[in-house]
């Protein structure tokens, strides 16, 4: 490939993302209703009701988690199941950040607030960077003695300190409010601050993993004696990784407190943690767009399967709903694709520009043959 | 602490470690010879004591009858999990049949729900394990000293057919060599079908006993009793059968032992499993009765 | 002759358990030579490997590289003072491109930090390409740049092997370690390699050390030869006194005999 042409592709994805980003803004703008107001035009149609917004920054929550346990597992190759343990981290340290203290000295009824926490009052946006450091600093602390353990053991492990975080807020009264949680945290997750949180960790990840820092990590995933030759300091490597993830699962776990308003410890238990596996799985191991396309997909999957719950009315016969039924669907779901499709979605292959522009004139060739 | 108190939690400790090794047995032969965690494995427990209560309360079976059909019934779901769910990945990574695993476990749990619902069940104890009786200035009941009898008793059967019979035999050579045992004509299928029968019959037996010395049954009960019995296994080196009933009895003791003589520990009982996992691995990570195995460069 | 060793291995003993696998190996490799290993099977050579790359601490004895006593350094470290090796059975990174690969190569020698790339800081930037420049030169020294964008793994097996090599002087070593480079080769192919061997000591200043079973390889390439039985050195010298040393032709007969009777 010629410089010139090089360049002219790479001027031509540059615009290409700057235009997809414009365009899911002006969908954002529409979607959370106020376009037709500030623009005045009134033939718009009305955006989406609460309920489908609600969704909207579900996904965008849920595909910055996929994306944080994918560093670690998908490119690093490290089983971890600690990712509710990070999450809830996040999501408690940023509650206790934005709510004023009046309302702390109100909700904590089993034992009193400590006060220096009762006095903290920081903005939104710190809290979330915030709740992502102290979970980096959990994620080194367990890092060390567990990442030299390998596969399914690292598993174990790595529950076993996110039951052990959780067994900790449960605990901890004066800071956390016990088992009752935190209510009536102010709802600052909206659709653009979510999706704006989602584009600057999807940025940041992709230039990371795209570096030859990215190639590394894979090489520690692919064969850690390989790379041992290669003068990798695969502990360090492991160890950066994990609380990479780590800090962006906390930063996830705040979005989402301040999305559902209510946290509790019974929040963060190891289901959740499927959850998210499942998305990084069904997206494809390895591949940060099959992550994005896993968060939208289970996300919607899970709020359509809420039909199957739902009494079914067929005029002749009613069936009545069966409470949980979505999650038994979704399981199946589950297993049926890593029996049939092990890489999930996407494999390990990327969406890109040059790929999409690959395809179509694969796909314009055919055509024109066709004809 | 006075003597009488101190038996008390020894026969209580005798008895959840007992617990734990039982289900420590499964996980133990299913990681030695497939190198899996079977995660569901904790939920076969909990269909073993769901089982039970419906055989019991719905079709009005005697309790003996119930028992036997629930740990049928337990085996045989355990073949067909291996069937469907584990098979058809033994030549994928090994992420692949942990990942399935996870979401057998999800299933299952999930299914729980829907049939059984999440509302946690009253247990009926029989009232012969329960009324109250004294030994030696210890209140016991009668089922704190059945548990550890008929543990003591499985897993006597277990290790005789393990070391004296010819599936048992097999069943060992597999977890030596897999290839090489199915050359020599062993039918390496059904042998892991064994497996995952015997141990889901004896997480079935524990399921049952559970219900019965904590006497409520809720779909996620088989959880917590599934993970730390898994580190009873890692803790007495997984691959030994014996290891797993030591470790699930060294388990129980800690959790007892510890509770009972620091009571301001008891907000954190469910931790200590895993602490003394990460602290098994760093110091010992082939557990008590492991074999080392070094990875070839 | 006077030239400098670049690895002295004194008294080097390794024991598994009971099992001695290298008992008391002593050798002196002098810089800018290509030497070999060779034995029997299970005479012990990788295990040889392994404790000079750092894999095995030795039970007992010293390893020396570059003047520097590097006895129980981890193997990464061991890599950034100029070490490379590969393996029997090949390690690539099979997931990865060739060009990756021999990317990742490079990464000891970079400076840069991690944030620099997330925040496209000027000097990472320029780092990035870098590597990625001269990955894609040695590939073409090396002849691969035509599978430089195919994955590692839908290589044919010899590029596979030269790919190894590439990746290994990519992290610039002063020392290189062969493990069998010519298994599965046939005659023509063997003979290409020896070239490949010499013209990379001299374009890239190695000292090459290679473990082989391929005599027609280690008697036309190596200056000096040292053969391993069951973890002890019975012979050395250069191809023409281990050819004609009796103790050797014994070792080798005897593996010969014993194959036959399997």
């Amino acid at each position: 490939m010629t410089a010139s042409r090089e360049n002219s592709s790479s001027f031509r994805n540059h615009t290409l993302t700057v235009l997809a980003i414009v365009l899911l803004f002006l969908f954002l703008w529409w979607a959370d209703g106020s376009m037709a107001e500030d623009l005045g035009l009134s033939f718009l149609p009305e955006g989406l009701n609460g309920y489908e917004v609600q969704i909207l920054n579900l996904v965008a929550v849920y595909g910055i988690l996929a994306i944080s346990l994918n560093i670690i597992y998908g490119f690093t190759g490290m089983f971890s199941l600690g990712h509710a343990g990070f999450m809830a981290i996040g999501a408690y340290v940023s509650a206790l950040c934005v709510l004023t203290p009046d309302q702390k000295e109100m909700m904590w009824i089993i034992d009193e607030i400590l006060p220096s926490l009762a006095a903290l009052h920081t903005p939104f946006w710190f809290s979330v960077i915030l709740g992502g450091l102290v979970a980096t600093v959990f994620a080194l602390l367990i890092g060390i003695p567990v990442l030299r353990l390998g596969g399914d053991y690292l598993g174990i492990a790595t529950l076993g300190f996110s039951e052990i975080i959780r067994v900790l807020i449960v605990n901890a009264t004066p800071i956390t409010n016990g088992s009752l949680g935190i209510k009536g945290i102010p709802c600052h997750t909206d659709l653009f601050t979510s999706f704006i949180w989602l584009l600057v960790v999807v940025f940041c990840t992709v230039r990371l993993l795209s570096s030859n820092f990215g190639n590394v990590l894979k090489a520690v995933r692919d064969d850690e004696i390989a790379a041992q030759v290669m003068g990798i300091n695969v502990f360090h490597t492991k160890l950066f990784s994990f609380c990479l993830g780590a800090f962006l699962a906390g930063v996830g776990g705040a979005l989402l407190g301040n999305l559902l308003t209510t946290i509790d410890p019974k929040m963060f238990t190891f289901l959740l943690t499927y959850n998210i596996l499942m998305i990084v799985v069904a997206g494809g191991l390895g591949s940060i767009s099959g992550s994005i396309i896993g968060s939208v997909i289970i996300t919607v999957l899970l709020e359509w399967l809420r039909v199957v719950e739902e009494p079914l009315n067929l005029g002749f016969v009613e069936i009545p709903g069966i409470p949980g039924m979505r999650m038994v669907v979704f399981s199946v779901c589950l297993l049926v694709i890593i029996l049939y499709r092990r890489e999930g979605i996407m494999g390990m292959r990327e969406i890109t520009w040059d790929g999409i522009a690959a395809f179509l004139s694969r796909f314009g060739r055919k055509k024109e043959n066709r004809a | 602490m006075s003597l009488e108190l101190f038996l008390q939690h020894f026969f209580n400790a005798l008895t959840l470690g007992s617990l734990y090794g039982l289900i420590a047995i499964g996980y133990t032969m299913v990681y030695g010879i497939l190198r899996l965690i079977n995660f569901a494995h904790g939920d076969i427990l909990m269909l073993g004591a769901y089982f039970v209560f419906y055989g019991t309360t719905l079709f009005c079976l005697p309790w003996p009858v119930a028992v036997v059909v629930a740990i049928l019934g337990s085996a045989g779901l355990g073949v067909l999990m291996d069937k469907i769910a584990y098979r058809p990945l033994r030549d994928a990574p090994r992420i692949s049949a942990l990942i399935s695993a996870i979401a057998v476990s999800f299933f299952l749990e999930s299914l729980a729900v829907v049939v059984f619902t999440g509302l946690p069940r009253p247990v009926h104890q029989p009232e012969w394990l329960v009324s109250i009786i004294t030994i030696g200035g210890a209140r016991l009941m009668p089922l704190t000293l059945l548990v550890p009898g008929v543990t003591a008793i499985l897993v006597a059967a277990l290790l005789y057919v393990v070391y004296h019979t010819k599936p048992g035999l097999a069943m060992q050579a597999i977890s030596k060599d897999i290839e090489t045992t199915r050359m020599l004509g062993v039918s390496v299928d059904k042998i892991i079908a064994l497996a995952f029968a015997i141990g889901s019959a004896l997480a079935a037996a524990s399921g049952i006993m559970w219900a019965l010395r904590y006497p409520q049954i809720n779909p996620y009960m088989g959880v917590f009793p599934g993970f730390k019995a898994f580190i009873a296994a890692v803790f007495g080196g997984i691959g030994s059968i014996q290891g797993a009933v030591i470790g699930g009895l060294m388990l129980g003791f800690i959790e007892i032992m510890a509770v009972a003589f620091f009571p301001e520990l008891s907000g954190y009982r469910d931790a200590f499993a895993f602490i003394l996992l990460v602290v098994v691995l760093l110091v010992k990570p082939t557990g008590l009765f492991g074999e080392k195995q070094k990875e070839k460069i | 002759m006077s030239r400098k060793n670049i690895v002295e291995l004194r008294n080097v003993t390794m024991r598994f358990g009971g099992v001695t696998a290298v008992s008391e190996l002593t050798m002196d490799i002098p810089e800018g030579s290509i030497v070999g290993l060779i034995g029997p099977n299970g005479a012990g050579k990788t295990t040889v490997f392994n404790v000079i790359t750092g894999f095995y601490r030795p039970t007992e004895g010293e390893v020396v590289f570059a003047g520097r006593g590097i006895t129980g350094m981890d193997p990464h470290r061991i890599c950034s003072l100029g070490m490379a090796r590969t393996f029997q059975n090949i390690r690539l990174f099979y997931n990865e491109t060739a060009l990756e690969n021999v990317m990742i190569g490079r990464h000891v020698r970079r400076s840069g930090h991690w944030w620099g790339a997330v925040l496209g800081l000027p000097g990472t930037v320029r780092e990035e390409r870098n590597i990625r420049e001269s990955a894609r030169q040695l590939l073409e020294r090396i002849g691969l740049d035509a599978y430089a964008d195919e994955t590692a793994s839908s290589l044919p097996y010899g590029a596979q092997r030269r790919l190894e090599i590439a990746r290994a002087l990519a992290t610039e070593p002063k020392f290189l370690l062969l493990d069998e480079p010519a298994a599965g080769m046939n005659p023509q192919e063997s003979l290409e390699l020896m070239n490949f061997i010499r013209q990379i000591r001299d374009e890239f200043h190695l000292t090459i050390l290679l473990i082989e079973h391929d005599m027609k390889v280690v008697m036309g390439v190596c200056e000096h030869i040292w053969v391993l039985e069951y973890g002890k050195l019975i012979a050395e010298g250069n191809a023409d006194a281990i050819r004609s040393n009796p103790r050797v032709i014994e070792a080798y007969l005897g593996e010969d005999v014993n194959n036959v009777a399997d």
